[in-house]
Parts: structure tokens; sequence; C-alpha cells
């Protein structure tokens, strides 16, 4: 059984480092839309700031970075999931939601 | 046997399966990996650890997330090193978004007693690498619930927020899913203006000593994040307790340039626990016992973190030291290369 467990997981294990290896190129694309800051855990984008990125920035202060740093260098392809993920996670509002998707992804 | 490994072949089947995913909405993967020793009492265990997290939207509602946690530990001894291992899902859940204020939750979730729970057992997330001593308290042993819950936010505007959740967990004895029957749920309101948030919990047993649980909570941050303060009170019937903690997160004040010192992240956490009777085996240390957590971490770029932390024990069944140190690396990326 033991057994068992432990080829499950190092299945799972396997599909993550996997994915991650073939992904590499993907983030680092990514990384080309948005400019990261100096500061290692804010992110700041290109674009002039607008008041949809404004409230998409402030959504993210006031509720994702109560628990956590902002993740640095994520495609933008997964920013839509991200935001779900968040408003299911931290109870936003459909409009937060929103918000932080346009912050996330302008 | 046969539904754990049901279980591991949709984790694994999510990740791949949906291809038709909108160009923001690709399935993720996430999570972190870590390294991570614990000296308690002179004592030393290694703990390499991953801790992996899929989320897939389907469609505009719908989404599946699970977490799994997978480590080695070994402990030196006279002829080398024991160890042992430990692999299991922590949830895997399907969320349907129904409307603006409510969110359906079915599967097995985290329960949302309390904030720790939901909020700070991910690895990359959390300031220490063990939680409070307090927080078995309203778990219903496991953390988890197998059933459904509603949740979402209720009313939202610029000066205040409110948010909930309610579950019903059914009893399994499952390996892989465990769970005990209960209900509960959790209120909160959030004051954006002054950055602070309380709320509070309610949970009950519904198996055995059918066992009320009560618990609540204020989390406070300043308004550029940088000094953050969470606290949390829980209550059983056999054990009550609390634990409060403070960080100081340098890198959120703009006002400078970065450099090596604002990457310190000092932290310091306080438990205890109150023993009321012995009746039930919860968790919580079986003597009334303090414990002072100093930490000090540091945040290096591309999402590395090390945990470090000094902590001291107060029990009278003895008093102990306990040094902890670990690194964590956090990714995230979609979970295949699209357009």
């Amino acid at each position: 059984m033991i057994n068992a467990r432990l080829k499950i997981f190092a299945a799972v294990l396997g599909v993550t480092l996997a994915s991650g290896g073939c992904l590499l190129a993907a983030q680092n694309d990514s990384q080309g839309t948005k400019q990261e800051s100096n500061q290692g855990n804010k992110v700041h984008h290109t674009m002039p700031a607008e008041t949809g990125q404004q409230e998409g920035q402030r959504v993210f202060a006031e509720n994702c970075s109560r628990c956590h740093n902002a993740p640095q260098g994520f495609s933008p392809r997964i920013a839509g999931t991200i935001s779900r993920h968040m408003r299911v996670r931290a109870n936003l509002s459909a409009e937060d939601e929103r918000a932080l998707l346009r912050f996330l992804n302008p | 046997m046969p539904n754990r490994r049901s279980a591991s072949i949709v984790f694994l089947s999510l990740l791949g399966l949906f291809g038709t995913a909108a160009a923001q909405d690709t399935p993720l993967l996430s999570g972190g990996i870590a390294f991570v020793t614990n000296t308690t009492g002179g004592k030393t265990t290694y703990i390499p650890l991953i801790q992996p997290l899929a989320a897939v939207p389907l469609g505009n509602h719908f989404m599946v997330e699970s977490r799994a946690i997978v480590l080695e530990q070994f402990t030196p001894n006279s002829t080398g090193y024991d160890h042992s291992h430990f692999a299991a899902l922590t949830y895997l859940q399907g969320d349907y978004i129904a409307s603006r204020h409510l969110t359906v939750v079915g599967g097995s979730f985290l329960l949302p007693f309390g904030t720790y729970n939901e909020r700070l057992t991910p690895l990359w997330i959390g300031n220490f690498q063990d939680e409070s001593l307090a927080e078995p308290i309203g778990q219903m042993g496991s953390g988890i619930g197998l059933g459904g819950q509603v949740r979402g936010s209720l009313y939202s505007s610029a000066r205040t927020s409110f948010s909930y959740s309610a579950w019903f967990s059914a009893r399994s004895a499952n390996q892989q899913f465990s769970s005990r029957r209960s209900s509960g749920g959790r209120g909160s309101f959030y004051f954006p203006e002054q950055r602070l948030e309380i709320g509070a919990s309610y949970g009950r047993l519904l198996q055995g000593t059918h066992e009320n649980f009560v618990g609540a909570y204020l989390w406070w941050q300043t308004g550029d994040g940088g000094f953050r303060v969470r606290s949390e009170t829980m209550r059983g019937e056999h054990a009550y307790g609390y634990w409060f903690e403070g960080d100081y997160r340098p890198l959120h004040d703009e006002s400078g340039p970065v450099n090596f010192m604002r990457r310190f992240e000092p932290v310091f956490r306080m438990n205890q626990t109150f023993r009321i009777d012995n009746a039930a085996s919860d968790g919580v240390p079986a003597q009334n016992t303090q414990q002072a957590d100093f930490g000090l971490d540091y945040n290096f770029p591309h999402n590395t973190r090390i945990l470090s932390s000094y902590s001291r024990q107060f029990s009278p069944a003895g008093n102990v030291n306990i040094w902890e140190t670990g690194m964590v690396y956090r990714f995230l990326f979609p979970a295949w290369k699209g357009h």
C-alpha cells in the first residue's frame, strides 16, 4: 500500500517537474511583458498606471498581500486562473476579481 | 486504496485535459519546494518536501483545485539515519461560482474555521514552519472537510466588506480523505481604509462527543503592508488557546533602494494553550503550554525564502528549545506551453 502511494505521488512529482522544465521558456517569455520592480516583491507594469490597474493594485495590496508577497515573473496566461483562485480563497467580490485580473494582466 | 488512486488520477488528469482554456485561464501549477530542519530538545530532523498545487478553470464558472504534500523525514541515529515518508492529497475540491455573492464548493476542502488553516498552511506563505500550538482546536482532527461549502463576499464597498463561509462535512475513514462529521462557518468584516479584518468562527463536531468550537480573529497591517499583525483565539470544550504574530517587511517600504538588509523579515509569534480536561485527543498539548517564537526570514529575489526561528516552549512537562531553519522556493507556471 505504501509503495502504491509512493508511485502515485512520484507521478505527481514527475509531472510537476517535467512541466516546469517544458514551460520554463513560456515563463521567460512572460517576463518580457512585465517590468518587475527591483524591490523583489512588487509587480509594476510598463503601461502607465490607469484607473483599472490602480484599482487592481489596491485589491492586491488589501487582500492578497495580507497573506503573501506577490509572486514574480508568472505568465499572463494564468492571470485569470490566479484571479479566480483568489476569488474563491480570499472571498473576493466579482468586481475585485476583475480589478485584480486587470492588475495581473493589463 | 482504489479511492486514493482515483483521486491521484484526477489530480494528474486535470493538468492536461483542458486545452481549450481561454488565453488568461490556462490551468496552473504552483506550490513550494523546501528543505527544512527542526531541532527540538537537541533532537534534529531533516525534511525535504514538496507541496504542489493545481488549479484548473473550466469555463466561466467552474474551477477544480487541489494541493498535495510529499515529504521524507530523516533523523540521525547511532548508525546513520532513520527515515520515514509521507504523501497525501491535502484537498481536492470543485468550485462553482454561482453568483456575485455565492460560490459553492464540493469535495475535500480545508475547513474554514479561523484563518490559519486556509491561509497560512502553504509552506511558501507561512512565516514559520510549524503551525501554532492552538491551531488544532476547531479543526476536527484533520482540518479537512468532505462534503460541501458555500462561501463568498456578501457585501463589498470601498469602506467595508463582509465575507462568509459555511460548511457541512461527512464522516470519512478513507485514508486519503479523512474527515469527521461536522458543520460550521466563519464570517468576517474587512475595513480597507484601516486594513483591519475581524472575524469569528463556529464549528460543531457531529459525531462522538458532539463538541462545539468557537473562535475569533483580528488581522491588521499598515497602509504599505510593511507591518502585519495576525491574531486568533479559539475555544473547545476540552481546551482553548490563542496565538498572535507580528512581522515587519521592509521591502514594502518603497521610500528607499532595495539592499541586503531590507530583504530580512523579523517575525515574532506567541502561542498559549490551556487544558480544560484531557478527555479528548485533539492535538493540543496535554498540559498548559506557552511558546514564544522568534523568527528571522530572508526574501531572495525569484520567489525564494529562508526561514529561521528559535522557540522556547514552557510546559510542566519540561521546557525545550526549538531551532528551525529552511529554504523554500515557490513555483508558479502554466500547466502547459500554449499560445
